[in-house]
């Protein structure tokens, strides 16, 4: 099979619940976690005679999604009821847009990595619609959970932008930390706040026409959506190779065969007989109400990584690790007031501080110590109060206790001794020891000043200033 | 000798209640007792009330003795069985919702209840109010109580029948496309259709969202009126709902109709109408030409294209408003293998035919291929009949017409011939489909002493108008409409 003949062609559909309080169009809580049918009313559950109401700040969420993804905010859209029946869906229908998206077109730009090339995904469409309650099937029964139905949620439309399954991870990596920047998702996929569909085809590299596609339906992971689209690209060359025709049908990922198959029609092959919600007025929004969104947008990570580079003097991938999550980068920049070093902090984030939350396997914020306290160990170093290496046992001792940075240099004796009259006493007493050394080293031989380091650190306790042991010896070596 | 405080107005009760002449307890015993007696050959209650009643009673009592208590307090009313009744059973007429009890108040009920409102009964109806006579009841037919061989009308045939028998002094029902002026016209009582958004939805059982609108029956416009005012206004759980003031609608009722300019559609007087419907509304015209009125002839060109757009429009919205019953969270439940089969089950046994032929035709009209051609064209239609009333309300402050082209028809002659049937409501689609307000009002009997009514038809929001020209015909003393046979 000659894969490098073919190129991908890849659309996304994300849905991602918005951080709100309360439901999309009743007062329920959206809180994850309640008992089963613990957050739900008359409205939610689509008791006969019910009518929606339509949660404001689900509007701004979703503004504040579209600015960040530059897409043009609609000023008028409407509500579409979408039929079908399905036991997790109260009302029958799902009220969603149709044809009148709140968000048209814009565009994610996938943030280069060193040496790749900057790629733009454009955008067809992003809008509000109500998310379904839950099935849970037992044993002899099947029982619902309507405390999701009623939440509200977004979908993001790609075009069919993307290229491969690296393409598609990217491009979720940055949509993700666009919602967390922009406050409308916490984007936590394990508790089903973030879902995705694929649309996936494949042509013949450099062919302009669209192959026929299937559509990849419920991956709830990053790495589902990777898998599944590097399989279904494998399956579809096959397919192709042999002479065969690709179907267009929706298929299902199984994550423990790491395959993909198909639904059987009856399970998807629904007429959603859409038509306008007669229950909500349409939604006007004002050019003020956009403006209004607009100046309240925080530094979307696009502009925060520039400012790293211009004025932090970052490199470009360094900028770019940082930003990724918005939790990294603010906690990077409360680690800076009074240092001079920005480098060496961006370098301590990315090193110890994420491998501390990597191996923890909490959220990064529950993680790591305080950035402050962080920031004073970077300071001591930076005084050179301290050693990078007692920095690095501090700031592991700091992980377990909880406790400050002061007070663990303290507690651990770890503060670094300057007093030149002590070193030059030392380093007297090492000399005075060890002649023939001596005699060696003026012979010439140069890498014996390592040894002389070492011996005076030793005799120091490890904690003497190495920079003041390095001058004092070169004086009294070279005289 | 029975007290007969029944067959009080509204306005007389509420007087008499608040002069502590009467209670309400005793009042409520009133109607009780005639429900009791009058229901075996009615049938306008699918569920009477009896203990609630009493006990809303002796609350209504103790804050009339408190003093300062709103019109409606201690007023006994029927409820047509689509309002959603907290702790009352609520069928909608429908096996599908047998056994339902709503754990929540529609917003209007919860109004009248605030005012000390008492509630005798649940009403009968057409299943989901989808009906022009009550015997798409899953329940059974309501009766006219002029004649029990023939229907009250419908959807809201038992509200109807029960303020004309003097079973409750007031009911609500529901109008989608004349449900409830129909049955005002064919038991010859007062039935009012405010305007699309005047008055609350939520909690009322959906039919057809863009076209459903909540009002009452009175046996005068004054008991109508101080009904509507109980009941309208802003609600933040409807957001169609409008947010403008209500007026004080009995303040409008002055008797003066000088200088009214009455329209009368040409299109309205058509082929086949029963000529005494004609003659009744030819005559009330000339009371009110001699009351200082006057009447024009106006045309309203696309009436023809209504029923059929109606039809596409309703049973498009109620496609999906009844996709709910599906037997998973409430009513009827017939188990089978799997979920498509219990759908199927429950919905083939839990809604009549109907209700069926409706859900599979809007169903149709909104499906891919079909959209444009048919929901689509009827929204267009829609427009151009809400233009007509437009163009015709230049020329005139209200619009008079009958309310149906025949009086009450007989119990099962127009059952199996659904179009016929649908016909009934020739005269008052168009004013839903607008959404307007209109009014039905007692003119006349035709020759089987059957009530013949009138319906008056006003701009959005315009209330005021028809109230007060329905007073100003009352008021005239020149059709005395008779009480009711049973």
């Amino acid at each position: 099979m000659n894969r490098e003949a073919y190129e991908a062609v890849i659309g996304l559909e994300v849905h991602t619940h918005l951080l709100t309080r309360s439901k999309l169009f009743c007062g329920c809580s959206t809180t994850f976690g309640a008992g089963p049918n613990e957050n739900v009313c008359p409205v939610c559950m689509g008791m006969p005679g019910v009518l929606p109401v339509l949660n404001r700040r689900v509007v701004e969420l979703a503004i504040r999604t579209g600015l960040a993804a530059h897409c043009a905010i609609a000023p008028y859209s409407i509500f579409d009821r979408k039929s079908y029946f399905y036991p997790d869906l109260p009302k029958g229908y799902q009220i969603s847009q149709y044809e009148t998206p709140i968000c048209k077109g814009g565009y994610i730009d996938l943030l280069a990595a060193e040496n790749g090339e900057p790629r733009r995904i454009g955008l067809t469409r992003i809008h509000i619609e109500e998310d379904a309650g839950k099935n849970i099937h037992g044993e002899n029964a099947s029982l619902v959970d309507f405390n999701r139905s009623g939440v509200p949620l977004i979908e993001i439309v790609s075009e069919p932008d993307l290229r491969s399954a690296e393409d598609a991870g990217a491009y979720l990596r940055q949509l993700r930390a666009i919602l967390r920047y922009v406050d409308a998702s916490d984007g936590k996929m394990e508790e089903g706040s973030f879902r995705c569909d694929c649309n996936v085809s494949i042509r013949k590299r450099g062919a302009k026409e669209y192959g026929v596609r299937t559509e990849i339906k419920n991956l709830n992971s990053f790495r589902f959506v990777e898998d599944a689209i590097e399989y279904e690209v494998g399956r579809q060359i096959a397919i192709v190779e042999s002479g065969g025709k690709v179907a267009q049908e929706t298929h299902l990922w199984d994550p423990a065969r790491k395959e993909t198959r198909p639904m059987r029609s009856k399970e998807y092959a629904n007429d959603y007989r859409y038509f306008p919600e007669p229950d909500l007025p349409p939604l006007i929004v004002p050019a003020e109400m956009v403006e209004m969104v607009r100046a309240s947008m925080p530094e979307l990570p696009a502009d925060r990584k520039a400012r790293y580079v211009r004025e932090l003097g970052l490199t470009e991938y360094e900028a770019g690790v940082l930003i990724a999550d918005r939790d990294v980068a603010d906690y990077f920049e409360a680690t800076l007031p009074g240092l001079k070093n920005r480098k060496s902090a961006a370098n301590w984030v990315m090193t110890e501080v994420l491998r501390v939350a990597r191996d923890s396997g909490k959220s990064f914020v529950e993680a790591v110590p305080p950035a402050a306290e962080v920031g004073a160990l970077l300071r001591m170093v930076e005084e050179q109060k301290i050693s990078l290496n007692a920095a690095k046992t501090a700031f592991a001792a700091m992980v377990k206790s909880g406790k400050g940075a002061q007070a663990t240099i303290a507690e651990l004796g770890l503060a670094q001794v300057s007093d030149e009259s002590a070193i030059a006493a030392a380093c007297d007493k090492i000399l005075a020891a060890e002649p023939g050394k001596v005699a060696e080293y003026r012979a010439g031989r140069d890498k014996l000043f390592g040894f002389f380091v070492g011996a005076v650190m030793k005799a120091m306790g490890g904690k003497a200033n190495p920079k003041v042991i390095n001058d004092i010896l070169r004086a009294k070596l070279s005289g | 000798m029975a007290s007969e405080l029944n067959k009080l107005t509204i306005a007389e009760a509420s007087s008499k209640l608040r002069a502590r002449e009467i209670t309400a307890t005793q009042l409520t015993r009133d109607c009780l007792d005639r429900i009791a007696a009058a229901e075996p050959r009615l049938h306008a209650f699918i569920t009477v009330c009896e203990n609630e009643a009493f006990e809303q009673a002796r609350a209504a009592d103790a804050r009339l003795a408190a003093g300062n208590a709103p019109a409606m307090c201690g007023i006994p009313l029927g409820i047509k069985d689509i309002y959603s009744t907290k702790g009352i059973r609520t069928t909608c007429a429908s096996r599908i919702l047998g056994t339902f009890v709503p754990p929540f108040d529609a917003t209007v009920i919860e109004r009248l209840r605030a005012d000390g409102a008492i509630f005798v009964g649940k009403t009968n109806m057409d299943e989901f109010a989808m009906g022009s006579s009550t015997e798409n009841s899953a329940f059974g037919p309501t009766m006219n109580p002029h004649d029990t061989a023939r229907v009250a009308g419908g959807s809201s045939g038992g509200s109807a029948a029960a303020v004309a028998a003097h079973e409750c002094l007031g009911a609500l029902g529901t109008d989608t496309g004349g449900s409830i002026r129909e049955p005002a016209s064919f038991c010859g009582v007062v039935g009012i259709k405010p305007t699309y958004s005047r008055v609350s939805r939520y909690g009322v059982v959906a039919y057809a969202s863009s076209l459903d609108q909540v009002g009452p029956f009175a046996r005068s416009v004054r008991d109508a009126a101080i009904i509507i005012r109980a009941i309208a206004g802003k609600d933040v759980r409807d957001s169609t709902c409008s947010a403008r003031p209500v007026p004080d609608y009995e303040r409008a009722l002055t008797g003066d109709v000088k200088g009214l300019r009455i329209g009368v559609p040409r299109e309205y007087f058509v082929e086949g109408m029963q000529p005494e419907v004609e003659k009744s509304i030819r005559s009330a015209l000339k009371n009110y030409e001699s009351l200082g009125a006057s009447t024009v002839e106006i045309s309203l060109p696309h009436t023809g294209y209504a029923i059929a757009a109606y039809y596409l429009v309703a049973t498009a919205e109620a496609s999906a408003n009844l996709a709910r019953y599906d037997g998973i969270r409430f009513g009827l439940r017939v188990n089978a293998e799997d979920n498509i089969a219990l759908y199927e089950t429950t919905r083939a046994k839990g809604f009549g035919a109907e209700v069926k032929r409706r859900i599979m035709l809007g169903t149709f009209a909104l499906s891919a291929g079909y959209y444009d051609a048919y929901y689509l064209k009827a929204q267009k239609v829609r427009t151009l009949i809400r233009n007509d009333f437009e163009r015709a309300f230049e020329k005139c402050d209200l619009i008079v017409t009958p309310v149906a082209p025949t009086t009450a028809f007989k119990i099962g002659e127009k059952m199996n011939d659904p179009l016929t049937m649908y016909l009934s409501d020739i005269f008052t689609i168009s004013v839903n489909l607008a959404g307007l307000p209109g009014m039905s009002i007692p003119c006349g009997h035709d020759s089987n002493n059957l009530p013949i009514g009138m319906q008056l038809i006003a701009p959005p929001f315009a209330e005021e108008t028809i109230l007060r020209a329905g007073d100003a015909f009352e008021r005239t003393g020149a059709f005395k409409p008779r009480t009711a046979a049973v």
